[in-house]
């Protein structure tokens, strides 16, 4: 069947474009977007050492003690300081998301404050839990 | 009119996953489950702060920490392969990298799982 020229003109125009990413000055939404990927990865491949810790405890005390002694070392606590933080961001990021699932939160004003407090939140809530850790006896 | 499809069915499928709804309602379904989950498990190892590896070992051969853990980790592990799936999916473009990438994050998501249910039963049963 041939197209008439009727009705082959309108697609052969350029159709507009909406502006992408790089037009917009860059919101505070769109970092928790990304780091909302960001943690989520960190805590993908931070996976990997709450299954050797496990597997070490299954394992032997030699085992056990290596990794023991990797997560009391400051380097050990600096990772799992960062893995308590990005733990915390992603959790809040997801209840964000639920919360959008219902429809609240979606206007401009309402995604930039909970987009705040999920950052804000992240911070206080991974310093409370080392704060109980230092408190710890 | 050469094609009698609706537009909606020309376009279905046309996703970055191919798919529909399923995905979007498991990755929910499993985040509302890790909100209780982790806070238990935080507070569990926040427990064991000074704990000696027969320490660990008992408290991990509890009952209600073992399967508590098992929950955390097939569920934490579930959301992992999920979340990794639709970063490849809207990242890796050409065809033979990401099917290799989805295969590659399906092994690792599942032996991760098999490892840590093997490690718990060990604990939990006595190996």
């Amino acid at each position: 069947m041939s197209h008439s020229p009727a009705t082959r003109g309108p697609a052969l125009r350029a159709r507009p474009l909406s502006p992408h990413l790089t037009i917009y000055r860059w919101p505070i939404t769109m970092t928790m977007s990304i780091m909302h990927r960001i943690t989520g990865g960190a805590l993908y491949v931070g996976a990997v050492l709450v299954v050797w810790w496990l597997v070490a405890a299954a394992t032997s005390e030699s085992q056990f003690g290596l990794i023991d002694w990797l997560v009391r070392s400051w380097f050990g606590k600096l990772v799992l300081f960062g893995y308590t933080w990005a733990m915390f961001h992603h959790m809040l990021g997801g209840l964000r998301h639920l919360i959008w699932d219902t429809g609240a939160g979606m206007d401009k004003a309402g995604a930039s404050k909970l987009a705040w407090a999920t950052i804000v939140g992240s911070v206080l809530l991974t310093l409370l839990v080392w704060a109980v850790y230092m408190a710890i006896a | 009119m050469s094609d009698m499809r609706t537009p909606l069915a020309r376009v279905r499928g046309l996703g970055a996953a191919r798919e529909g709804t399923g995905q979007f309602w498991r990755i929910r379904l499993s985040s509302v489950a890790l909100i209780p989950l982790s806070l238990f498990v935080i507070g569990w190892i926040l427990s064991l702060k000074g704990a000696s590896y027969d320490e660990v070992r008992a408290s991990l051969s509890q009952p209600v920490v073992t399967l508590i853990v098992a929950l955390f980790i097939v569920v934490s592990l579930d959301h992992m392969r999920l979340g990794m799936k639709e970063i490849i999916e809207d990242y890796a473009h050409a065809e033979g990298g990401r099917l290799t990438l989805l295969v590659l994050n399906t092994f690792f998501t599942v032996a991760l799982g098999v490892v840590s249910l093997f490690a718990l039963a060990r604990l939990a049963f006595g190996g």
